[in-house]
């Protein structure tokens, strides 16, 4: 075992898997968390991690990350994107198989975990395709991925738009118990949409995506795992219309997950024309559109809705209606999103800011703060079968998994401090608060800010 | 700093009968003028010539206005951007006796212009140039053919002319340097 | 030098400014003109189409300068219109055309931009398929950037030009009722000409089937648009009472793929419904004028009748565009800091 003890002494620990909320210390080692509670000595030669005034809580987990290796590795790497997820407090993440070749066989996945257990900062699982080649033709080997250590399926990027492969995707899972997680977008809706449907879509004379693209395919995702009893996970839904669909048919009982992404909790449409010029109430001290319109950054697939679908989603993580809070870190290079808005890549590189984004719920009284934990969390470690047995909770004898972030501590998002290779963040040049003061990974430290309290050996 | 009236109203007035005059003799009439005032106030000094000739000599001469803003040497280096106003001459310039008419000649480097600008209406018979005022400090071997009142002055001075139509007074001032140093300096 | 003041100078430097001075080194839509921008505009090509009426039409104006036309789409007319309005004002100019597949062959938009801007490039005008091209343009070069056409977003010359246009028939555009006819939803025409014409105080009516106007015209309740942060404009999808009473009709090309796209059941039942006819211009006021932004489907949105008939200003369209580009040229370029 890596790692000597660590006593991290006077935080504020939150466990929402065990219903911990209270001051005290946690003491790690061999890799495990052995000791919560107060007044826990250290044996000698301990490190110790002052973390009055800070939260301590176990390692986020993301469902929904891109790491983009095999295939795209100029735009991140595992190296990279692990790296990335320990300075956001994330020691397990979830990669999406549209890589070059796409995660479709156990081989892929094999080549994943190999990859991630050599060069990995932190705990990689990754997500097998739900069919060959994510061409939505013919199911992928799904059992075999799932013995080889993945741990749910989806075309991710892509939805599954013929009904009868989903449907017999659905049915097939059945005998591996691993959760569907479906991209949901008609196509036909969607085409040549490249943000949201609606005023600014009109101002900018840029084609727009319905929200009912993401409702029509919720519900057939919601009438397919009924008419099969299987797990179906619902990834970034974005619209209002979508929170309904899903809550309903948890009131009756279908076997329905979802996520939401930090920038759809907390960025609308209006983003594409410019952060500063949204941040002041549309005035940019001149006429017509500020000069940073048009902003690729917020480019995202689905795209950056309303205040109405802002509210709900907000609304929906507090009622439990949304499971988990996932990042869709979806990192591009440079030159993949400064171009023309039309022709730029979607997504976002999330997993740095998404607990500084986050946190802004929580400072505005719109979540409560342990609510997100639980979001990132004990949520999405539900979903995700024995595979993450332990993960999500600060237990005696589980993985010593912790994140120790600073509620109050504000930060500028610097291009210049990004980590991951992708710096297509809208959060750019933005102040957030709450910041990641330290990572721990099966009781080592992968990542210190600059200001913690530690002592002791090294 | 102190504005000095150098030119009244009268002044003014028997400044331009004479120009006028004298613009008839030379030429020998007035048959083939054009009057052709540069914007903003040589539109209306060459106005009043031509109502002035019109009384002595019974003849109608026609009057054009001209913009040189497209045609300067100093767009690049200006800290503003001139107004461009539309070019008017009644009728062709060819094998006609062009007046230009301003204010204030100094440079010479509107003059320079205003000629370019009028070859590229036609090929005029002559150029000549009237002006109210002749502040010295050429830059180009031009000199006014017609001149109101010659003004020595230093360069850091101004000449302010104030036209009854656009200023409501007829009026030409001098706006001065505080210290008489100041103009020794520069060497009038 | 001392700042000016008072309202007398020698001409040799600057005549007293009568108008508000040009602020914007971009042209990028008309939607941050304001009145007097727009005026100034107006009054400098006042000066430009005497120019164009001269047997010699040539000044010296942007001798040295380098203008560039890179169109990502092909253009005839507004190219056309640029080119002439750059070598007019003695400027030189260098066509780019950047076809659809060097594109895709892997020549960014901003590479392409950066090489021009090495080259010398003063300004560089702007035609592309994707909409906001030219902001995007705007933040990567100092040359400054004229849109003669961006996606279906703005063609803010064309707009002047239109609206310059109106100016030569009435005396004034305010109280005007102006209606679009047609595919707003896709007319970068029409969104510019809406900024354009409300800002001049003319009243603009949208007119088309609900399939083809865009989601935001025709709603009232997005906040901004009561903050004055998008226009003003009435929406009618009934032909007759939008052309009612009006003194300017404006109808937009209809390209034949809206149909194939599922936008309309067949260009025959749009031609019925919406086609600027004779009888539906009796509709109009006395006086009233037929614009066309070009180029025209004659027999889809605009009979011939109408095209050709007393009622049409659509050539004088095209004359007026030169005048027009060649004001902006002068403004954005044109000296001054």
């Amino acid at each position: 075992m890596k790692a000597e003890p660590l006593l991290i002494r006077g935080g504020r620990t939150i466990d929402p898997s065990s219903k911990l909320d209270d001051i005290g210390d946690i003491l790690l080692q061999g890799g495990k968390v052995v000791g919560v509670g107060s007044g826990i000595t250290a044996p000698e030669y301990s490190t110790v991690i002052e973390a009055a005034g800070l939260v301590i809580c176990p390692g986020f987990i993301d469902l929904h990350c891109h790491l983009r290796e095999p295939g795209y590795e100029h735009k991140e790497t595992v190296a990279s994107g692990t790296r990335a997820a320990a300075k956001g407090g994330f020691t397990t993440v979830c990669c999406m198989p549209n890589t070059n070749p796409p995660l479709d066989s156990a081989a892929t996945i094999e080549y994943v975990l190999a990859k991630s257990r050599a060069e990995g900062l932190v705990r990689v699982l990754p997500v097998g395709c739900i069919t060959k080649g994510r061409q939505g033709k013919e199911l992928a080997e799904m059992a075999e991925m799932a013995r080889a250590g993945a741990v749910a399926f989806s075309d991710d990027g892509e939805p599954v738009l013929d009904s009868r492969i989903m449907r017999h995707a659905l049915e097939y899972s059945l005998s591996f118990g691993l959760p569907l997680v479906d991209h949901c977008e008609d196509k036909a809706l969607s085409a040549g949409g490249v943000m949201n449907e609606g005023w600014v879509s009109n101002r900018l004379g840029l084609g727009g995506i319905p929200a009912a693209a993401e409702e029509n395919m919720v519900a057939r995702d919601i009438s397919l795992a009924q008419q099969t009893g299987a797990r179906i996970h619902i990834a970034h839904v974005s619209t209002a219309g979508s929170v309904e669909l899903i809550r309903r048919a948890k009131e009756k009982g279908v076997r329905i997950t979802a996520e939401v992404t930090p920038h759809h909790l907390t960025l609308a449409e209006d983003r594409v024309m410019g952060r500063e010029f949204v941040a002041a109430g549309y005035s940019c001290g001149a006429r017509g559109l500020p000069s940073d319109s048009y902003d690729t950054d917020a480019k995202v697939n689905p795209p950056l809705r309303t205040a109405a679908d802002i509210e709900a989603l907000v609304e929906a993580v507090g009622d439990g209606t949304i499971d988990a809070i996932a990042t869709d870190h979806a990192p591009h290079a440079w030159e993949d999103k400064v171009c023309e808005f039309g022709l730029a890549a979607v997504g976002i590189s999330g997993l740095e800011t998404a607990l500084g984004a986050l946190m802004g719920l929580v400072s505005r009284g719109d979540l409560e703060l342990n609510t997100l934990v639980s979001k990132l969390t004990a949520g999405p470690s539900g979903l995700l079968g024995s595979r993450a047995k332990g993960l999500g909770s600060l237990v005696e004898g589980f993985a010593a998994d912790i994140v120790i972030f600073d509620p109050e501590a504000e930060w500028v998002v610097q291009e210049q401090d990004i980590v991951s290779k992708g710096k297509n963040t809208p959060f750019k040049g933005a102040t957030l608060r709450g910041k990641v003061m330290a990572t721990i990974f099966e009781g080592g430290l992968v990542y210190r800010a600059d200001g913690l309290k530690v002592r002791g050996a090294k | 700093m102190p504005e000095k009236i150098i030119a009244t109203s009268d002044d003014i007035r028997r400044a331009l009968v004479r120009v006028a005059h004298e613009i008839v003799e030379r030429n020998r009439g007035a048959e083939k003028l054009i009057l052709v005032g540069m914007h903003t106030r040589g539109v209306p000094l060459a106005k009043r010539l031509a109502e002035i000739i019109q009384s002595f000599e019974n003849v109608s001469v026609p009057v054009g206005e001209l913009d040189i803003g497209l045609y300067r040497d100093d767009l690049s280096t200006l800290p503003l951007k001139p107004v461009i106003h539309r070019t008017k001459i009644p009728i062709d310039v060819t094998d006609r006796r062009i007046i230009l008419v301003d204010d204030v000649l100094y440079t010479g480097r509107s003059m320079r212009a205003a000629m370019d600008a009028v070859f590229d209406l036609g090929r005029p018979e002559k150029i000549q140039l009237a002006v109210l005022v002749d502040r010295g400090h050429r830059e180009l071997p031009i000199r006014a053919d017609y001149v109101g009142k010659n003004v020595p002055t230093s360069r850091l001075e101004e000449i302010r002319v104030y036209m009854k139509e656009l200023d409501g007074r007829d009026e030409v001032s001098l706006i001065g340097v505080s210290s008489p140093g100041d103009v020794s300096l520069k060497g009038v | 030098m001392a700042q000016r003041k008072g309202n007398a100078t020698e001409s040799q430097t600057i005549e007293q400014m009568d108008t508000p001075a040009w602020q914007h080194r971009h042209v990028l839509d008309v939607d941050c003109l304001s009145r007097d921008d727009i005026r100034l505009v107006f009054q400098t090509t006042d000066a430009m189409m005497e120019v164009l009426s001269r047997e010699v039409r040539r000044v010296p104006t942007l001798r040295g300068k380098t203008i560039v036309t890179l169109f990502y789409e092909p253009s005839t007319r507004t190219r056309a219109s640029f080119e002439m309005a750059a070598k007019n004002l003695s400027a030189d100019v260098v066509s780019f055309a950047a076809s659809g597949s060097s594109v895709e062959k892997g020549e960014s938009f901003i590479d392409t931009l950066r090489t021009l801007q090495a080259l010398g490039a003063d300004a560089i005008i702007i035609r592309h398929k994707q909409s906001g091209a030219p902001y995007v343009a705007a933040r990567h070069v100092s040359a400054s950037i004229l849109n003669a056409g961006d996606g279906w977003h703005a063609h803010p010359s064309q707009s002047l030009l239109d609206m310059y246009t109106l100016r030569r028939h009435f005396p004034d555009l305010q109280g005007l009722r102006i209606v679009m006819l047609g595919d707003v939803l896709h007319s970068r025409v029409a969104r510019s000409n809406i900024w354009g014409m409300t800002t001049m105080g003319a009243q603009v009516v949208l007119c088309c089937p609900p399939t083809l106007l865009p989601d935001v015209f025709s709603r009232s309740d997005h906040g901004p648009v009561t903050s004055g942060y998008l226009p003003e404009v009435t929406i009618e999808t009934d032909v007759e009472k939008a052309l009612d009473g009006a003194d300017v009709v404006m109808p937009l090309r209809l390209q034949t793929e809206r149909q194939e796209a599922g936008l309309l059941p067949s260009v025959r039942e749009y031609v019925e419904r919406y086609q600027l006819t004779v009888a539906r211009l009796r509709l109009l006021r006395k006086h009233s004028v037929v614009m066309h932004p070009g180029p025209m489907n004659e027999g889809v949105e605009i009979s011939p009748e109408v095209a050709y008939g007393m009622q049409s200003v659509i050539e004088e369209q095209v004359s007026v565009g030169v005048g027009i580009r060649m004001a902006l040229l002068y403004l954005v370029i044109g000296g001054g800091r």
